[in-house]
C-alpha cells in the first residue's frame, strides 16, 4: 500500500488547518484521527450506512467515501462544528422531544441528512422524509421519530415564514 | 462566607429558616409538590450529548501508547492450519506484534460454552485465536498488532498460511446425519436436544377433530449494530490490573471473564461500559477475538484496541434464528385448540457461544410455542446441531419471533381451515384474563396477562371490522391485500432461572447507589447499562421520584464495574423491572435517611416532614422547610452542628433479585397490514399496530420507541435479513449492500398502545418492553402475507418472505 502523502491546506469547523496526509486516508478518518473529532462515526467505511456524513463547502458528504486531500481547499464542517454554529439547534431539539434516536451513533449523520431536508425540501411530507433519510441506517428507533422530528421542524419553519413578510417567503426554496 | 450562608449556618435548628437564595439549578418547576416522574413522557435525560457528536463510543477513545489489533481470518468453513508464519508481517511499517493461537492460549485460557440446567448440552473448547483449525469462515487464526489499524490491516497481507481444506457441514440435516463430523471428540454433530410431552398427549391428539400441520423456515439474521464490536484493553503490569473499555451489555459478567480466562484477581479487573452504539444481544456474549485483545494488553503491556469492520461484524457477530420448524395443530371442529406438536431444528454454528449457550434459543422455542394459548396438550422435540459457519446466540428476541410466528401462522391455519375469522379462533383460545397464575403446558408459569383486554384494544385502535371491509373490496379490484395477527408472550425480568442455575457467573441480580451531593442533587450508579434504550433516563425518573427532587438534579452512571454495585447489564428486557426496582428501593431508603437528618436540623418529628422538589416540606401544609442543598451542606460540612450521637447516611445502596416467578412475562398482540403484489412479490407494509402489557410505563415515550424499533428489527427478519451461505460455508452477503436492513421508506407508521398489568413482584411493578416488537412482528407481518394470498391458493412458509420465494409460493418462479 501506498504510504505517499501530501500536505493538504483546508478549514475545518471554521479553523485553518494545515496537515500532512496519506493520499488513501479518508476523510472521516482524518476529522477522527488527526483533528480528533470522533463525532463522525465509522459504521461501514464503504458509503452505506451514513454515520461519517459530514459538509464540505456547505454540501453533504460521506466521510468515509471522500478522501481527506480532496478537502484541499475546502471548508468542512461537521456536527461539533454544526452543532457550535447553532443551525442544528432546532434540529437537536426536536430529536431530544421526539426521542429520535436511542444509542445516537447514526445521530450526527441523520441531522446532517436532517438539515439538508429542513434546508431544501421545506415542503416534504412524512413520505417524502421517509424517503429522504433512507440513505442513513438507523437501528434502534425504526424511523417513525425521527420522521416526526424532522416533521416538526419543517412544520414550524412553514409556520414561521407565513408569519413573516411574503418576501421572506420567496426566499426560502432553495438555500444556496 | 456570603451573608445568607452565615444567616442560615448561626441558625440551623430554627424551624422559621429563612431561604434566602435558592439555586436556581436544582430549582423546580412550580407546583410539583409530591410529583412523580413514573409514567412521564419527557426527554431522555445524558441523551443530548449524542446529538452534538459528543458521545464516548470505544473507538472515540484515546490512551498513551495505544497500539492497534487485527486478525486474520480464516476464509475456509473448515480447514487445518498446516503452517503460518508471522515472520513478514512483523517487518511491516509500524508493526508492533504478531501471534498465533499458541502464543495467545499462553495467557488465555479456553472455554467450553455450557450449561448446568441445558441437560446434555456439549460444546468444544474455544480458544481466543484457533492454533490448529479454522471451523468457520471468518475464525481468526493470527493477530497483528500496530501502530496504527491501517498499518496492521496492510501487514495482514504478510501472513504466510498453509491451509489443508477439511469437509465442512452448512445444512442443519446434513449435520444431524453426522456423516461428517465437526469435533471428532464429541462423536456426532449434536449440540442439544430436549423432549417434552404432556401425560395423555397422543390419545387426545388421535381423537382431534382437525389437524393442521407446516413446516417453516427461518434463515439466519444478525443484529448489525451500527457501532461494530469494539474494545479497549489496558493492562497494567505494575498494579497487574486490567481496565477495559467495551462496548458490551454486561460489564460485570466481562469482569469476571476476564479475570478468570486471564489469570487476574477480579477485583482487578475493571470494565467500563461508555456509550454502546446498539446491542440488541449483539454484544453480550464472549468473543474469541475481544478475549485475544484484552490477552494481548497483558503480553504487550500496554494498550490495545480493536475495532470490528462492517464485514468482520457480519462474519463474526453472533448470528441468529436458523431453524426449521415443523409444527402440528389439533383442534376440535368448534375452533377449541387441543394441543401443539413441535419439532424444530436449528444449526449453530462450530460451537456453542460462551457463557450463555446456543442452545438457549431452541429451548426458548420449546418453552414459548402457543404461549398465549389455553391448551392442555403438549409435545415438544428439539435438536440444536453443529454446523460450519458463523456462530448463533442471543439476538434481541431469543426464541420469541420463531415461537411467535409458528404459533400464530399455524393458528390461522387452523381458522382457515374452519373458515373461522382468525380473531374468533383467537378470542376462543387466549387464556382468560381472569384465570391467574397459570401454568401452562410447557412447564412455564404466568402471574397476570391480559390477552383479551389487548386483543380487544387491538381491535379498536386498527378498526378491524372497517379493514376486513376495505380488504374485500379491494380485492373485488384485483388488488391482494392482507391482515395478520400476532398474540405474544415475552419472557422479562428473568431470576436465577435463565442462567445462574445452570452455573453461569451471571448475575440475576442488580444494584444500584444514590448519593445525596452536598449540593442538593443525586448521584445514582446503576448496574445496569444504557445501550440508548433510555435505562439513564428512567433511572433518572425513579430516583427523582423516591427522594422527591427534580429530573434535573439528577446524574446517573451506569457501566463501570469500578464504581456501580454488581449486576447483570441489560439482557433478556430486565433493566427496569429489576434495576429499576433496585432504584426505587435505594430511592426511598436515601430518602428516609435525608428526613433522619433535616429532623435533627429542623427540630420537626420526621413524621411530619417530607420531601419534594428538592426541598424539606412540611408534609401537610407542603410548606417548604429546608433546600437539600442545606442538608448536604450541613451532613457533609458541618456535621459538628448536630446532636452528638447522630451519624447521617446519605448515600444508600439496595438490590433486587426477581425471585417468586422464573419469569415475569409480558403478553401483547400485533397486527399487520399489508399489500401483495402477485406479479412481483412485493409486499407493501401498510400499517403496523402493537398493543403491549409492560406493566408499570415509566416513559411512554421510550416505552413506545422500544417496541417500535423493536417491531422494525422484527420486520427485518421476515422480509429482508438473511446471512446467505454456500454449501462450502462462504457468506455471500457481508456487506451492508447486500444484507438488507429496513430503510426508512419501507417501513410503515406503527401505532403503539398499551394495557397496564403492573407485576405485583416488585414495587415498582415493571415489567420489561425491549424485545417484545421483535417478537411478534415476523408472526403479525408473514399472517397478513398469507392473508393476502389466501384467495390466490398460496401460502408462504419461508422466512425472510422475499419477492422470490412469493413468487414461488404462487407457483410463477421455480425453486424454493
Amino acid at each position: 500500500m501506498s504510504d505517499q502523502s501530501l500536505e493538504i491546506s483546508l478549514r475545518v469547523n471554521s479553523q485553518e488547518v494545515n496537515a500532512q496526509v496519506p493520499v488513501r486516508m479518508h476523510l472521516a478518518e482524518f476529522l477522527r484521527e488527526s483533528m480528533d473529532l470522533t463525532g463522525s462515526h465509522l459504521g461501514c467505511e464503504y458509503g452505506a450506512c451514513g454515520a461519517c456524513q459530514v459538509h464540505v463547502d456547505g454540501l453533504l458528504v460521506r466521510g468515509c467515501l471522500t478522501l481527506a486531500v480532496q478537502a484541499q481547499g475546502k471548508h468542512v464542517e461537521t456536527v461539533e462544528g454544526l452543532t457550535e454554529k447553532g443551525v442544528l439547534r432546532e434540529l437537536q431539539n426536536a430529536f431530544l422531544q421526539h426521542n429520535a434516536f436511542q444509542c445516537g451513533f447514526c445521530s450526527s449523520g441523520m441531522l446532517i441528512t436532517a438539515l439538508e431536508i429542513t434546508n431544501h425540501y421545506p415542503n416534504a411530507d412524512r413520505e417524502q422524509i421517509r424517503d429522504l433519510i433512507s440513505g442513513n441506517y438507523c437501528r434502534c428507533t425504526g424511523y417513525q421519530s425521527i420522521v416526526d422530528a424532522i416533521e416538526s421542524v419543517l412544520k414550524d419553519q412553514r409556520l414561521r415564514n407565513q408569519l413573516s413578510a411574503p418576501k421572506a417567503q420567496s426566499e426560502m426554496g432553495v438555500d444556496k | 462566607m456570603n451573608a445568607p450562608e452565615h444567616a442560615r449556618l448561626i441558625n440551623p435548628h430554627s424551624e422559621h429558616l429563612e431561604l434566602l437564595e435558592v439555586p436556581s439549578k436544582t430549582l423546580p418547576a412550580e407546583g410539583k409538590v409530591g410529583q412523580s416522574y413514573i409514567g412521564q413522557s419527557i426527554p431522555r435525560s445524558g441523551a443530548k450529548k449524542l446529538l452534538e457528536g459528543r458521545g464516548s463510543y470505544v473507538d472515540d477513545l484515546r490512551l498513551p501508547r495505544l497500539v492497534h489489533v487485527v486478525y486474520l481470518r480464516s476464509p475456509h468453513a473448515h480447514a487445518a492450519i498446516k503452517s503460518l508464519d508471522l515472520r513478514d508481517a512483523l517487518k511491516q511499517p509500524g508493526v508492533v506484534a504478531a501471534f498465533n493461537g499458541d502464543d495467545v492460549a499462553k495467557f488465555c485460557s479456553p472455554w467450553v460454552g455450557v450449561l448446568g440446567h441445558l441437560k446434555g448440552i456439549r460444546s468444544a473448547h474455544q480458544h481466543a485465536i484457533s492454533p490448529e483449525r479454522a471451523c468457520w469462515q471468518g475464525e481468526a487464526v493470527a493477530a497483528v498488532v500496530a501502530q496504527t489499524r491501517r498499518q496492521a490491516v496492510d501487514a495482514l497481507d504478510f501472513i504466510q498460511v498453509e491451509w489443508e481444506v477439511l469437509p465442512c457441514v452448512t445444512d442443519m440435516q446434513s449435520s444431524l446425519d453426522a456423516k461428517t463430523v465437526i469435533h471428532p471428540e464429541l462423536g456426532d454433530n449434536l449440540c442439544f436436544s430436549r423432549d417434552l410431552e404432556t401425560p395423555e398427549f397422543a390419545k387426545a391428539f388421535a381423537n382431534a377433530d382437525c389437524v393442521v400441520e407446516r413446516e417453516y423456515h427461518f434463515g439466519r439474521h444478525t443484529g448489525v449494530t451500527n457501532e461494530p464490536r469494539s474494545i479497549l484493553a489496558d493492562y497494567n503490569p505494575a498494579e497487574h490490573t486490567l481496565c477495559v473499555y467495551h462496548s458490551t451489555q454486561a460489564p460485570h459478567m466481562m469482569q469476571d471473564i476476564f479475570s478468570r480466562h486471564l489469570g487476574i484477581p477480579e477485583s482487578n479487573v475493571r470494565v467500563i461500559c461508555k456509550d454502546v452504539g446498539g446491542s440488541f444481544g449483539i454484544k453480550v456474549h464472549v468473543y474469541a477475538d475481544e478475549m485475544a485483545t484484552a490477552a494481548i494488553s497483558v503480553m504487550l503491556k500496554r494498550p490495545v484496541k480493536f475495532v470490528a469492520d462492517r464485514l468482520e461484524s457480519f462474519i463474526t457477530d453472533i448470528h441468529a434464528r436458523e431453524h426449521k420448524v415443523r409444527i402440528k395443530l389439533a383442534f376440535t371442529k368448534q375452533g377449541d385448540i387441543i394441543g401443539f406438536d413441535l419439532n424444530d431444528l436449528t444449526g449453530i454454528g462450530p460451537y456453542s457461544v460462551y457463557p450463555r449457550t446456543s442452545g438457549i434459543e431452541g429451548n426458548q422455542v420449546v418453552n414459548l410455542t402457543g404461549g398465549p394459548y389455553k391448551h392442555q396438550h403438549y409435545k415438544a422435540h428439539l435438536d440444536v446441531v453443529f454446523t460450519n459457519k458463523n456462530v448463533t446466540c442471543q439476538y434481541r428476541g431469543v426464541g420469541h419471533p420463531i415461537a411467535v410466528a409458528v404459533t400464530e401462522c399455524i393458528v390461522d391455519e387452523a381458522a382457515r381451515a374452519i373458515k373461522m375469522d382468525p380473531v374468533e379462533f383467537r378470542r376462543r383460545n387466549l387464556i382468560a384474563d381472569d384465570a391467574y397464575p397459570y401454568t401452562f403446558a410447557s412447564g412455564l408459569k404466568f402471574e397476570k396477562l391480559s390477552h383479551h383486554q389487548c386483543l380487544d384494544k387491538l381491535l379498536d385502535t386498527m378498526d378491524y371490522k372497517a379493514l376486513r371491509a376495505e380488504q374485500a373490496k379491494l380485492r373485488g379490484k384485483g388488488v391482494y391485500r392482507g391482515i395478520g395477527l400476532a398474540a405474544m408472550i415475552e419472557v422479562t425480568n428473568p431470576s436465577p432461572a435463565f442462567y445462574g442455575v445452570g452455573g453461569a457467573r451471571i448475575s440475576a441480580q442488580d444494584g444500584a447507589t444514590i448519593r445525596l451531593d452536598p449540593g442538593g442533587m443525586l448521584q445514582v450508579m446503576v448496574s445496569v447499562t444504557e445501550q440508548g434504550q433510555g435505562t439513564e433516563a428512567i433511572f433518572t425518573q425513579i430516583a427523582a421520584s423516591a427522594v422527591g427532587v427534580d429530573v434535573g438534579a439528577v446524574r446517573v452512571i451506569t457501566g463501570d464495574t469500578g464504581v456501580t454495585p454488581y449486576g447483570g447489564g441489560t439482557w433478556a428486557s430486565r433493566g427496569a423491572g429489576i434495576g429499576g426496582e433496585a432504584v426505587l428501593r435505594a430511592g426511598k431508603a436515601l430518602r428516609s435517611n435525608i428526613l433522619d437528618v433535616a429532623t435533627v436540623i429542623l427540630n420537626i418529628d420526621k413524621s411530619l416532614l417530607d420531601i419534594s422538589c428538592g426541598y424539606i416540606v412540611d408534609k401537610l401544609t407542603g410548606q417548604e422547610l429546608l433546600l437539600l442543598s442545606e442538608v448536604g451542606r450541613i451532613a457533609y460540612f458541618r456535621p459538628d452542628t448536630l446532636p452528638m450521637n447522630f451519624q447521617s447516611e446519605l448515600t444508600v445502596t439496595r438490590h433486587y433479585t426477581p425471585r417468586e416467578y422464573g419469569f415475569t412475562f409480558t403478553n401483547g398482540i400485533q397486527a399487520s397490514y399489508v399489500e401483495v403484489d402477485p406479479d412481483t412479490g412485493f409486499v407493501k407494509l401498510l400499517k403496523h399496530w402493537c398493543i403491549e402489557d409492560c406493566g408499570t410505563l415509566i416513559n411512554p415515550m421510550l416505552v413506545d420507541e422500544q417496541i417500535r424499533g423493536g417491531i422494525v428489527q422484527g420486520i427485518g427478519g421476515v422480509l429482508f435479513e438473511e446471512c446467505i451461505y454456500s454449501e462450502d460455508g462462504q457468506l455471500m452477503n457481508g456487506s451492508l449492500a447486500d444484507y438488507l436492513v429496513p430503510m426508512a421508506s419501507e417501513m410503515p407508521d406503527i401505532v403503539v398502545g398499551h394495557i397496564s398489568t403492573p407485576t405485583k413482584t416488585s414495587e415498582l411493578g415493571a415489567k420489561g418492553a425491549g424485545e417484545a416488537g421483535t417478537a411478534g412482528a415476523p408472526g403479525a407481518v408473514m399472517n397478513a402475507i398469507n392473508d393476502a394470498l389466501a384467495p390466490l391458493g398460496a401460502n408462504v412458509t419461508i422466512q425472510p418472505c422475499t419477492p422470490q420465494r412469493i413468487l414461488q409460493a404462487l407457483g410463477k418462479v421455480s425453486g424454493g
